[in-house]
Protein backbone atom coordinates (compact mmCIF):
# COMPACT_ATOMS: atom_id res chain seq x y z
CA UNK A 1 0.00 0.00 0.00
CA UNK A 2 2.41 2.19 0.75
CA UNK A 3 4.82 2.27 -1.89
CA UNK A 4 7.00 5.69 -3.26
CA UNK A 5 5.26 7.92 -0.55
CA UNK A 6 6.99 11.26 0.60
CA UNK A 7 6.77 11.50 4.33
CA UNK A 8 6.98 15.71 4.52
CA UNK A 9 3.92 15.57 1.69
CA UNK A 10 2.24 12.82 3.48
CA UNK A 11 2.43 14.01 6.79
CA UNK A 12 1.01 17.35 5.80
CA UNK A 13 -1.84 15.64 4.39
CA UNK A 14 -2.55 13.84 7.12
CA UNK A 15 -2.75 16.51 9.76
CA UNK A 16 -4.96 18.64 7.51
CA UNK A 17 -7.32 15.74 6.97
CA UNK A 18 -7.70 14.91 10.93
CA UNK A 19 -8.37 18.52 11.72
CA UNK A 20 -10.91 18.65 9.05
CA UNK A 21 -12.14 15.17 10.60
CA UNK A 22 -12.59 17.03 13.70
CA UNK A 23 -14.21 19.92 12.63
CA UNK A 24 -16.70 17.80 11.12
CA UNK A 25 -17.82 16.14 14.03
CA UNK A 26 -17.70 19.42 16.30
CA UNK A 27 -19.78 21.21 13.83
CA UNK A 28 -22.97 19.64 15.49
CA UNK A 29 -22.38 22.22 18.37
CA UNK A 30 -21.28 24.86 15.88
CA UNK A 31 -24.33 27.49 15.90
CA UNK A 32 -26.10 25.09 17.87
CA UNK A 33 -30.01 24.70 17.69
CA UNK A 34 -32.33 23.61 20.07
CA UNK A 35 -32.59 19.77 18.34
CA UNK A 36 -30.67 18.49 15.49
CA UNK A 37 -33.58 15.75 15.36
CA UNK A 38 -35.47 17.87 12.70
CA UNK A 39 -34.83 18.05 9.06
CA UNK A 40 -34.69 21.82 9.00
CA UNK A 41 -31.86 21.98 11.08
CA UNK A 42 -30.22 18.90 10.17
CA UNK A 43 -30.56 19.20 6.48
CA UNK A 44 -30.60 22.75 6.00
CA UNK A 45 -28.70 23.96 9.05
CA UNK A 46 -31.96 25.95 10.38
CA UNK A 47 -31.99 28.32 7.36
CA UNK A 48 -29.51 30.83 9.18
CA UNK A 49 -26.62 30.88 7.01
CA UNK A 50 -25.51 34.25 6.47
CA UNK A 51 -23.30 36.11 3.27
CA UNK A 52 -19.64 34.37 4.07
CA UNK A 53 -21.01 30.80 5.21
CA UNK A 54 -22.88 30.84 2.65
CA UNK A 55 -20.33 32.15 0.10
CA UNK A 56 -18.01 29.62 1.61
CA UNK A 57 -20.56 26.64 1.48
CA UNK A 58 -21.98 27.40 -1.92
CA UNK A 59 -18.83 28.16 -3.52
CA UNK A 60 -17.23 24.61 -1.57
CA UNK A 61 -20.07 22.85 -3.19
CA UNK A 62 -20.52 24.06 -6.69
CA UNK A 63 -16.88 24.01 -7.61
CA UNK A 64 -15.62 21.05 -6.49
CA UNK A 65 -12.95 18.48 -6.31
CA UNK A 66 -13.45 17.03 -8.98
CA UNK A 67 -13.36 20.60 -11.16
CA UNK A 68 -9.67 21.11 -9.66
CA UNK A 69 -8.90 17.87 -11.24
CA UNK A 70 -10.74 18.10 -14.57
CA UNK A 71 -11.29 21.26 -15.72
CA UNK A 72 -6.96 21.65 -16.56
CA UNK A 73 -7.02 18.19 -17.54
CA UNK A 74 -9.66 18.75 -20.16
CA UNK A 75 -7.89 22.55 -21.12
CA UNK A 76 -4.40 20.22 -21.42
CA UNK A 77 -6.05 18.02 -24.00
CA UNK A 78 -8.53 19.74 -25.91
CA UNK A 79 -7.30 23.69 -25.52
CA UNK A 80 -9.87 26.08 -25.24
CA UNK A 81 -12.67 24.05 -25.72
CA UNK A 82 -12.11 23.20 -21.99
CA UNK A 83 -12.54 26.69 -21.17
CA UNK A 84 -16.28 26.71 -21.45
CA UNK A 85 -16.25 26.35 -17.63
CA UNK A 86 -15.21 29.55 -17.50
CA UNK A 87 -18.85 31.54 -19.53
CA UNK A 88 -20.84 29.09 -17.82
CA UNK A 89 -19.66 29.77 -13.64
CA UNK A 90 -19.99 33.61 -14.93
CA UNK A 91 -23.64 33.65 -16.47
CA UNK A 92 -24.73 31.29 -14.02
CA UNK A 93 -24.75 34.48 -11.34
CA UNK A 94 -27.09 37.23 -13.17
CA UNK A 95 -29.92 33.91 -13.27
CA UNK A 96 -29.14 33.15 -9.47
CA UNK A 97 -29.56 36.38 -8.23
CA UNK A 98 -33.05 37.00 -10.56
CA UNK A 99 -34.48 33.42 -9.80
CA UNK A 100 -33.06 32.12 -6.33
CA UNK A 101 -33.96 34.64 -4.30
CA UNK A 102 -37.52 33.86 -5.33
CA UNK A 103 -36.96 30.15 -4.91
CA UNK A 104 -35.64 30.80 -1.43
CA UNK A 105 -39.21 33.32 -0.51
CA UNK A 106 -41.68 30.54 -1.12
CA UNK A 107 -39.38 28.09 0.26
CA UNK A 108 -38.96 29.87 3.64
CA UNK A 109 -42.72 30.73 3.50
CA UNK A 110 -44.16 27.55 3.51
CA UNK A 111 -40.97 26.01 5.22
CA UNK A 112 -39.99 23.35 1.87
CA UNK A 113 -36.94 21.73 2.24
CA UNK A 114 -36.55 20.54 -1.52
CA UNK A 115 -37.17 21.28 -5.21
CA UNK A 116 -39.72 18.39 -4.73
CA UNK A 117 -41.76 20.45 -2.02
CA UNK A 118 -41.60 23.79 -3.96
CA UNK A 119 -43.23 21.97 -7.10
CA UNK A 120 -45.81 19.60 -5.04
CA UNK A 121 -46.91 23.95 -3.56
CA UNK A 122 -47.09 25.47 -6.65
CA UNK A 123 -49.15 22.56 -8.73
CA UNK A 124 -50.50 20.24 -6.28
CA UNK A 125 -48.99 17.31 -8.10
CA UNK A 126 -47.81 14.31 -6.20
CA UNK A 127 -46.74 12.82 -10.25
CA UNK A 128 -44.39 16.20 -10.79
CA UNK A 129 -43.16 16.23 -7.46
CA UNK A 130 -42.19 12.72 -7.45
CA UNK A 131 -40.54 13.10 -11.28
CA UNK A 132 -38.79 16.15 -9.87
CA UNK A 133 -37.44 14.61 -7.04
CA UNK A 134 -36.44 11.23 -8.50
CA UNK A 135 -34.55 13.23 -11.09
CA UNK A 136 -32.71 14.91 -8.58
CA UNK A 137 -31.53 11.85 -6.64
CA UNK A 138 -30.45 10.25 -9.78
CA UNK A 139 -28.26 13.03 -10.76
CA UNK A 140 -26.81 13.42 -8.11
CA UNK A 141 -25.51 9.77 -7.63
CA UNK A 142 -23.10 10.07 -9.91
CA UNK A 143 -22.16 13.78 -8.95
CA UNK A 144 -21.02 12.22 -5.99
CA UNK A 145 -18.88 9.00 -7.29
CA UNK A 146 -16.73 12.29 -9.17
CA UNK A 147 -16.18 13.36 -6.34
CA UNK A 148 -14.71 10.11 -5.36
CA UNK A 149 -13.09 10.32 -8.43
CA UNK A 150 -11.15 13.61 -7.54
CA UNK A 151 -10.29 12.11 -4.17
CA UNK A 152 -8.46 9.24 -6.00
CA UNK A 153 -6.46 11.24 -7.98
CA UNK A 154 -4.82 13.44 -4.88
CA UNK A 155 -4.58 10.05 -2.77
CA UNK A 156 -2.26 8.35 -6.00
CA UNK A 157 -0.96 11.24 -6.29
CA UNK A 158 0.29 11.01 -2.80
CA UNK A 159 1.78 7.71 -3.15
CA UNK A 160 -0.89 6.03 -1.81
CA UNK A 161 -2.35 2.96 -3.54
CA UNK A 162 -5.01 -0.05 -3.44
CA UNK A 163 -8.53 1.57 -2.07
CA UNK A 164 -8.56 1.36 1.51
CA UNK A 165 -7.44 5.09 1.95
CA UNK A 166 -10.28 5.82 -0.06
CA UNK A 167 -12.64 3.56 1.99
CA UNK A 168 -11.61 5.05 5.26
CA UNK A 169 -11.72 8.63 4.14
CA UNK A 170 -15.29 7.86 2.54
CA UNK A 171 -16.07 6.27 5.95
CA UNK A 172 -15.26 9.30 8.17
CA UNK A 173 -17.06 11.62 5.55
CA UNK A 174 -20.29 9.41 6.31
CA UNK A 175 -19.97 9.47 9.66
CA UNK A 176 -19.43 12.95 10.43
CA UNK A 177 -22.29 14.33 7.87
CA UNK A 178 -24.69 11.65 9.70
CA UNK A 179 -24.09 13.43 13.22
CA UNK A 180 -23.57 16.59 12.36
CA UNK A 181 -25.92 17.46 8.92
CA UNK A 182 -24.53 20.60 6.87
CA UNK A 183 -23.31 21.98 9.65
CA UNK A 184 -20.06 19.61 8.64
CA UNK A 185 -19.49 20.60 5.29
CA UNK A 186 -20.74 23.76 6.11
CA UNK A 187 -17.69 24.49 8.78
CA UNK A 188 -15.40 22.14 6.38
CA UNK A 189 -15.77 25.01 3.85
CA UNK A 190 -14.22 27.12 5.36
CA UNK A 191 -10.45 25.15 6.09
CA UNK A 192 -11.37 23.77 2.07
CA UNK A 193 -11.51 27.01 -0.05
CA UNK A 194 -8.50 28.32 2.11
CA UNK A 195 -6.55 25.86 1.00
CA UNK A 196 -7.81 25.82 -2.55
CA UNK A 197 -7.29 29.48 -2.99
CA UNK A 198 -3.96 28.58 -1.39
CA UNK A 199 -2.60 26.30 -4.16
CA UNK A 200 -4.30 28.28 -7.01
CA UNK A 201 -2.93 31.43 -5.83
CA UNK A 202 0.58 30.20 -4.94
CA UNK A 203 0.40 28.14 -8.02
CA UNK A 204 -0.46 31.41 -10.80
CA UNK A 205 1.84 33.35 -9.33
CA UNK A 206 4.58 30.57 -9.38
CA UNK A 207 4.43 28.31 -12.30
CA UNK A 208 4.47 31.03 -14.72
CA UNK A 209 8.24 32.45 -12.86
CA UNK A 210 9.13 28.80 -13.66
CA UNK A 211 7.90 28.85 -16.94
CA UNK A 212 9.17 31.89 -18.12
CA UNK A 213 5.34 33.86 -17.91
CA UNK A 214 2.05 33.82 -19.34
CA UNK A 215 3.39 34.52 -22.91
CA UNK A 216 5.80 31.78 -22.73
CA UNK A 217 2.73 29.00 -21.63
CA UNK A 218 0.69 29.99 -24.15
CA UNK A 219 2.84 29.41 -26.98
CA UNK A 220 4.23 26.25 -25.82
CA UNK A 221 0.67 25.42 -25.12
CA UNK A 222 0.18 25.99 -29.04
CA UNK A 223 3.15 24.55 -30.21
CA UNK A 224 1.63 21.47 -27.92
CA UNK A 225 -1.55 20.75 -30.14
CA UNK A 226 -0.26 21.72 -33.22
CA UNK A 227 2.46 19.46 -32.90
CA UNK A 228 -0.42 16.89 -32.29
CA UNK A 229 -2.36 17.59 -34.65
CA UNK A 230 -5.93 18.41 -32.48
CA UNK A 231 -7.12 20.92 -30.36
CA UNK A 232 -6.07 24.79 -30.10
CA UNK A 233 -5.73 27.45 -27.52
CA UNK A 234 -8.32 28.89 -29.80
CA UNK A 235 -11.93 26.87 -30.80
CA UNK A 236 -12.04 25.82 -34.45
CA UNK A 237 -15.25 27.30 -36.12
CA UNK A 238 -17.22 23.70 -35.67
CA UNK A 239 -16.66 24.55 -31.74
CA UNK A 240 -18.16 27.46 -31.33
CA UNK A 241 -22.01 26.90 -30.74
CA UNK A 242 -20.58 23.55 -28.83
CA UNK A 243 -18.74 26.26 -26.57
CA UNK A 244 -21.31 28.68 -25.85
CA UNK A 245 -24.48 25.81 -25.75
CA UNK A 246 -22.32 23.86 -23.13
CA UNK A 247 -21.92 26.94 -21.61
CA UNK A 248 -25.28 28.20 -21.50
CA UNK A 249 -26.86 25.11 -20.73
CA UNK A 250 -24.36 23.82 -17.74
CA UNK A 251 -25.37 27.35 -16.16
CA UNK A 252 -29.36 26.93 -16.35
CA UNK A 253 -28.51 23.19 -14.82
CA UNK A 254 -26.29 24.31 -11.97
CA UNK A 255 -28.88 25.53 -9.53
CA UNK A 256 -31.12 22.70 -10.03
CA UNK A 257 -29.46 20.24 -8.45
CA UNK A 258 -29.97 19.63 -4.83
CA UNK A 259 -26.68 20.24 -3.69
CA UNK A 260 -26.42 23.77 -5.24
CA UNK A 261 -30.20 24.42 -3.93
CA UNK A 262 -29.70 23.46 -0.70
CA UNK A 263 -26.93 26.04 -0.31
CA UNK A 264 -29.40 28.21 -1.48
CA UNK A 265 -32.18 27.48 0.79
CA UNK A 266 -30.09 27.03 3.63
CA UNK A 267 -29.16 30.40 3.09
CA UNK A 268 -30.85 33.68 6.13
CA UNK A 269 -32.74 35.72 2.95
CA UNK A 270 -33.06 36.94 -0.54
CA UNK A 271 -29.86 39.60 -0.07
CA UNK A 272 -27.76 37.22 1.35
CA UNK A 273 -28.33 34.75 -2.37
CA UNK A 274 -28.52 38.45 -4.10
CA UNK A 275 -24.67 39.56 -2.41
CA UNK A 276 -23.68 36.09 -2.99
CA UNK A 277 -24.55 36.35 -6.74
CA UNK A 278 -22.44 39.60 -6.63
CA UNK A 279 -19.42 37.62 -4.34
CA UNK A 280 -19.40 34.05 -6.01
CA UNK A 281 -17.68 35.29 -9.17
CA UNK A 282 -14.32 35.58 -6.95
CA UNK A 283 -14.47 31.36 -6.95
CA UNK A 284 -14.82 31.62 -11.26
CA UNK A 285 -12.12 34.26 -11.72
CA UNK A 286 -10.19 31.42 -9.24
CA UNK A 287 -11.41 28.72 -11.91
CA UNK A 288 -10.26 30.11 -15.37
CA UNK A 289 -6.67 30.68 -13.53
CA UNK A 290 -6.58 27.03 -12.69
CA UNK A 291 -7.54 25.98 -15.82
CA UNK A 292 -4.11 27.54 -17.16
CA UNK A 293 -2.60 24.95 -15.24
CA UNK A 294 -2.99 23.22 -18.01
CA UNK A 295 -1.43 24.73 -20.73
CA UNK A 296 1.04 24.78 -17.63
CA UNK A 297 1.48 21.07 -18.15
CA UNK A 298 2.49 21.68 -21.62
CA UNK A 299 4.82 24.56 -21.03
CA UNK A 300 6.62 22.18 -18.17
CA UNK A 301 7.17 19.70 -21.23
CA UNK A 302 5.37 16.62 -18.29
CA UNK A 303 4.45 13.36 -19.86
CA UNK A 304 1.21 12.53 -18.60
CA UNK A 305 -0.33 8.68 -18.24
CA UNK A 306 -3.74 10.09 -18.17
CA UNK A 307 -4.94 14.08 -18.80
CA UNK A 308 -6.03 13.85 -14.95
CA UNK A 309 -2.79 13.66 -13.42
CA UNK A 310 -2.02 17.07 -14.93
CA UNK A 311 -2.49 19.21 -11.76
CA UNK A 312 -0.88 16.85 -9.40
CA UNK A 313 2.08 15.79 -11.71
CA UNK A 314 2.25 20.23 -11.92
CA UNK A 315 2.23 20.27 -8.42
CA UNK A 316 4.94 17.28 -7.71
CA UNK A 317 7.58 18.48 -10.34
CA UNK A 318 7.51 22.36 -9.58
CA UNK A 319 7.15 22.69 -5.91
CA UNK A 320 8.32 21.29 -2.60
CA UNK A 321 7.22 18.25 -1.25
CA UNK A 322 5.36 19.89 1.92
CA UNK A 323 3.75 22.00 -0.19
CA UNK A 324 2.65 18.99 -2.76
CA UNK A 325 1.08 17.49 0.50
CA UNK A 326 -1.02 20.70 1.55
CA UNK A 327 -2.35 20.71 -2.45
CA UNK A 328 -3.33 17.24 -2.43
CA UNK A 329 -5.22 17.52 0.72
CA UNK A 330 -6.57 20.80 -0.49
CA UNK A 331 -8.21 18.57 -3.60
CA UNK A 332 -9.14 15.95 -1.13
CA UNK A 333 -10.99 17.82 1.42
CA UNK A 334 -12.28 19.65 -1.63
CA UNK A 335 -14.16 16.56 -2.18
CA UNK A 336 -15.53 16.28 1.13
CA UNK A 337 -17.56 19.16 1.27
CA UNK A 338 -19.57 18.55 -1.99
CA UNK A 339 -19.95 14.37 -1.44
CA UNK A 340 -21.44 15.83 1.96
CA UNK A 341 -24.10 18.26 0.93
CA UNK A 342 -25.12 15.97 -2.61
CA UNK A 343 -25.60 13.58 0.04
CA UNK A 344 -27.28 15.50 2.50
CA UNK A 345 -29.37 17.10 -0.44
CA UNK A 346 -30.10 13.52 -1.90
CA UNK A 347 -31.26 12.50 1.53
CA UNK A 348 -33.97 15.23 1.49
CA UNK A 349 -35.71 14.23 -1.51
CA UNK A 350 -35.67 11.09 -0.52
CA UNK A 351 -37.33 11.71 2.40
CA UNK A 352 -39.62 14.30 2.07
CA UNK A 353 -40.81 13.64 -1.45
CA UNK A 354 -41.06 9.59 -1.89
CA UNK A 355 -40.89 8.77 2.34
CA UNK A 356 -43.13 11.25 3.80
CA UNK A 357 -45.73 10.77 0.81
CA UNK A 358 -45.50 6.78 -0.32
CA UNK A 359 -44.39 5.20 3.11
CA UNK A 360 -44.79 7.11 6.39
CA UNK A 361 -47.04 10.41 5.90
CA UNK A 362 -47.34 10.75 9.37
CA UNK A 363 -43.63 10.93 10.06
CA UNK A 364 -42.55 13.52 12.46
CA UNK A 365 -39.91 15.95 12.43
CA UNK A 366 -37.68 14.21 14.22
CA UNK A 367 -38.67 10.91 12.32
CA UNK A 368 -37.78 12.46 8.93
CA UNK A 369 -34.48 13.72 10.47
CA UNK A 370 -33.67 10.19 10.82
CA UNK A 371 -34.83 8.59 7.44
CA UNK A 372 -32.86 11.64 6.02
CA UNK A 373 -29.58 10.29 8.01
CA UNK A 374 -29.80 7.00 7.38
CA UNK A 375 -30.29 7.70 3.40
CA UNK A 376 -27.57 10.01 3.72
CA UNK A 377 -25.50 7.01 4.42
CA UNK A 378 -26.48 4.72 1.75
CA UNK A 379 -26.39 6.82 -0.90
CA UNK A 380 -23.04 7.43 -0.18
CA UNK A 381 -22.19 3.87 0.25
CA UNK A 382 -24.01 3.55 -3.06
CA UNK A 383 -21.69 6.19 -4.90
CA UNK A 384 -18.49 4.51 -3.04
CA UNK A 385 -19.39 1.04 -4.62
CA UNK A 386 -20.11 2.19 -8.19
CA UNK A 387 -16.40 4.00 -7.80
CA UNK A 388 -15.28 0.52 -6.98
CA UNK A 389 -16.75 -2.06 -9.03
CA UNK A 390 -17.60 -0.17 -11.76
CA UNK A 391 -15.51 1.22 -14.60
CA UNK A 392 -14.65 5.23 -13.69
CA UNK A 393 -16.32 5.81 -17.58
CA UNK A 394 -19.51 4.58 -16.25
CA UNK A 395 -19.55 7.35 -13.57
CA UNK A 396 -18.67 9.73 -16.04
CA UNK A 397 -20.91 9.06 -18.50
CA UNK A 398 -23.74 8.99 -15.95
CA UNK A 399 -22.80 12.74 -14.68
CA UNK A 400 -22.75 13.69 -18.25
CA UNK A 401 -26.42 12.19 -18.52
CA UNK A 402 -27.15 13.35 -15.07
CA UNK A 403 -26.63 17.49 -16.29
CA UNK A 404 -28.95 16.75 -19.22
CA UNK A 405 -31.71 15.43 -16.68
CA UNK A 406 -31.42 17.89 -14.10
CA UNK A 407 -32.06 20.10 -16.43
CA UNK A 408 -35.38 18.99 -17.56
CA UNK A 409 -36.81 19.96 -13.80
CA UNK A 410 -36.11 23.54 -14.42
CA UNK A 411 -39.82 24.61 -16.27
CA UNK A 412 -41.58 22.31 -13.41
CA UNK A 413 -39.19 24.10 -10.82
CA UNK A 414 -38.98 27.67 -11.99
CA UNK A 415 -41.91 28.43 -14.62
CA UNK A 416 -44.47 28.26 -11.76
CA UNK A 417 -42.06 31.28 -9.87
CA UNK A 418 -43.62 33.62 -12.62
CA UNK A 419 -46.04 31.99 -14.35
CA UNK A 420 -49.75 30.76 -13.29
CA UNK A 421 -50.35 29.57 -17.08
CA UNK A 422 -48.80 26.35 -17.15
CA UNK A 423 -50.65 23.20 -15.21
CA UNK A 424 -49.10 19.97 -13.80
CA UNK A 425 -49.81 17.23 -16.84
CA UNK A 426 -48.01 19.93 -19.79
CA UNK A 427 -44.72 20.19 -17.39
CA UNK A 428 -45.20 16.52 -16.71
CA UNK A 429 -45.35 15.81 -20.41
CA UNK A 430 -42.43 18.41 -20.72
CA UNK A 431 -39.97 16.66 -18.33
CA UNK A 432 -41.18 13.14 -19.37
CA UNK A 433 -40.26 14.19 -23.27
CA UNK A 434 -37.00 16.07 -22.55
CA UNK A 435 -35.63 13.21 -20.58
CA UNK A 436 -36.23 10.34 -22.57
CA UNK A 437 -35.70 12.08 -26.12
CA UNK A 438 -32.38 13.56 -24.20
CA UNK A 439 -31.40 10.40 -22.77
CA UNK A 440 -31.71 8.70 -26.36
CA UNK A 441 -30.12 11.27 -28.56
CA UNK A 442 -26.96 11.09 -25.98
CA UNK A 443 -27.29 7.48 -26.08
CA UNK A 444 -27.41 7.41 -29.89
CA UNK A 445 -24.55 9.83 -30.24
CA UNK A 446 -22.08 7.30 -28.43
CA UNK A 447 -23.01 9.31 -24.76
CA UNK A 448 -21.30 12.45 -26.00
CA UNK A 449 -22.56 15.83 -25.04
CA UNK A 450 -23.31 17.09 -27.97
CA UNK A 451 -25.92 16.44 -31.35
CA UNK A 452 -25.31 17.67 -35.01
CA UNK A 453 -28.41 19.50 -36.06
CA UNK A 454 -28.89 20.05 -39.80
CA UNK A 455 -29.67 23.80 -40.32
CA UNK A 456 -29.44 23.12 -44.35
CA UNK A 457 -25.89 24.90 -44.40
CA UNK A 458 -24.25 22.41 -42.65
CA UNK A 459 -23.83 20.53 -39.75
CA UNK A 460 -23.90 22.19 -36.07
CA UNK A 461 -23.04 20.41 -32.96
CA UNK A 462 -25.34 21.68 -30.28
CA UNK A 463 -25.56 20.63 -26.47
CA UNK A 464 -27.77 18.41 -25.88
CA UNK A 465 -29.27 19.08 -22.70
CA UNK A 466 -29.88 22.47 -24.41
CA UNK A 467 -32.02 20.38 -27.53
CA UNK A 468 -33.90 18.26 -24.68
CA UNK A 469 -35.25 21.31 -22.67
CA UNK A 470 -36.20 23.07 -25.63
CA UNK A 471 -38.11 19.88 -26.54
CA UNK A 472 -39.44 19.35 -23.07
CA UNK A 473 -40.55 23.42 -23.06
CA UNK A 474 -42.07 23.19 -26.65
CA UNK A 475 -44.15 19.88 -25.42
CA UNK A 476 -45.04 21.57 -22.07
CA UNK A 477 -46.68 24.78 -23.93
CA UNK A 478 -48.51 22.75 -26.66
CA UNK A 479 -50.01 19.97 -24.17
CA UNK A 480 -51.17 22.94 -21.46
CA UNK A 481 -52.59 24.67 -24.83
CA UNK A 482 -54.14 21.55 -26.10
CA UNK A 483 -55.62 20.88 -22.28
CA UNK A 484 -56.71 24.32 -21.45
CA UNK A 485 -58.41 24.33 -25.21
CA UNK A 486 -60.49 21.30 -24.44
CA UNK A 487 -62.76 22.09 -22.16
CA UNK A 488 -63.36 25.44 -24.65
CA UNK A 489 -63.77 23.77 -27.30
CA UNK A 490 -66.70 21.58 -25.89
CA UNK A 491 -68.11 24.70 -24.80
CA UNK A 492 -68.44 26.40 -27.63
CA UNK A 493 -69.46 23.27 -30.08
CA UNK A 494 -72.05 22.53 -27.13
CA UNK A 495 -73.43 26.80 -27.49
CA UNK A 496 -73.25 26.31 -31.14
CA UNK B 1 -35.47 48.48 -16.18
CA UNK B 2 -32.24 48.55 -14.24
CA UNK B 3 -32.24 44.62 -14.40
CA UNK B 4 -31.84 44.01 -17.83
CA UNK B 5 -28.28 45.19 -16.98
CA UNK B 6 -28.37 41.41 -16.08
CA UNK B 7 -28.50 40.38 -20.03
CA UNK B 8 -24.98 41.76 -20.75
CA UNK B 9 -22.82 38.89 -19.47
CA UNK B 10 -25.14 36.23 -21.55
CA UNK B 11 -24.37 38.83 -24.28
CA UNK B 12 -21.24 39.55 -24.16
CA UNK B 13 -20.22 35.96 -23.22
CA UNK B 14 -22.47 34.18 -25.99
CA UNK B 15 -21.57 36.22 -29.39
CA UNK B 16 -18.05 33.78 -29.36
CA UNK B 17 -17.04 34.89 -32.44
CA UNK B 18 -16.47 37.59 -31.49
CA UNK B 19 -13.82 37.37 -29.36
CA UNK B 20 -12.35 33.46 -30.67
CA UNK B 21 -9.09 35.30 -31.49
CA UNK B 22 -5.53 36.42 -30.51
CA UNK B 23 -5.13 39.42 -31.04
CA UNK B 24 -5.03 41.75 -28.93
CA UNK B 25 -2.86 39.96 -25.96
CA UNK B 26 -2.76 41.12 -22.75
CA UNK B 27 0.21 40.55 -20.27
CA UNK B 28 0.58 37.60 -22.47
CA UNK B 29 -2.64 36.44 -21.97
CA UNK B 30 -4.37 36.23 -25.68
CA UNK B 31 -7.93 38.53 -26.55
CA UNK B 32 -9.55 35.09 -25.66
CA UNK B 33 -8.71 34.45 -22.66
CA UNK B 34 -8.10 37.97 -20.98
CA UNK B 35 -12.13 39.17 -22.25
CA UNK B 36 -13.95 36.31 -20.84
CA UNK B 37 -11.48 36.66 -17.48
CA UNK B 38 -12.43 40.46 -17.88
CA UNK B 39 -16.35 39.43 -17.36
CA UNK B 40 -15.83 37.85 -13.85
CA UNK B 41 -15.11 41.42 -12.07
CA UNK B 42 -17.83 43.09 -14.87
CA UNK B 43 -20.38 41.02 -14.17
CA UNK B 44 -19.79 41.11 -10.03
CA UNK B 45 -20.06 45.15 -10.85
CA UNK B 46 -23.64 45.22 -12.83
CA UNK B 47 -24.89 42.73 -10.46
CA UNK B 48 -23.75 45.50 -7.71
CA UNK B 49 -25.17 48.07 -9.56
CA UNK B 50 -29.00 46.05 -9.57
CA UNK B 51 -28.35 44.85 -6.36
CA UNK B 52 -28.58 48.47 -5.15
CA UNK B 53 -31.84 48.93 -6.56
CA UNK B 54 -33.59 46.23 -5.66
CA UNK B 55 -32.65 46.28 -2.24
CA UNK B 56 -34.38 49.58 -2.37
CA UNK B 57 -37.57 48.40 -3.84
CA UNK B 58 -37.48 45.54 -1.04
Amino acid sequence: MLTNVDSAAFAVFLVLFILVTGMGFVASRWRKPETLAHLDEWGLGGRKFGTWITWFLVGGDFYTAYTVIAVPALVYAVGAYGFFALPYTIIVYPFVFAVMPVLWKVAKERGYVTAGDVVRGAYGSRGLELAVAATGVLATMPYIALQLIGMEVAIKALGLNGEVPLVLAFLVLALYTYSSGLRAPALIAFVKDIMIYIVVIAAIAIVPTKLGGYGAIFTAADTAFAAKGSGGILLSPAQIVPYASLALGSALAAFMYPHTLTGIFASSGGNTIRKNAMLLPAYTLLLGLLALLGYMGHAAGLKLASNNDVVPELFKTLFPSWFAGFAFAAIAIGALVPAAVMSIGAANLFTRNFWKVWVDPKVTPAGEAKVAKITSMLVKVGALLAILLMPTQFALDLQLLGGLWILQTLPALVFGLYLNWFSSPALLAGWAVGLAGGSWLAWSDGLKPLHGIDFGAGTVAVYTGVLALALNIVVAVVVNLVLKGLPQARLSREAA
Amino acid sequence: MIRLLLLLPFIGLMIVPFYNIREPHLFGFPFFYWYQLAWVPLTSLLTYIVYRSVRRAD
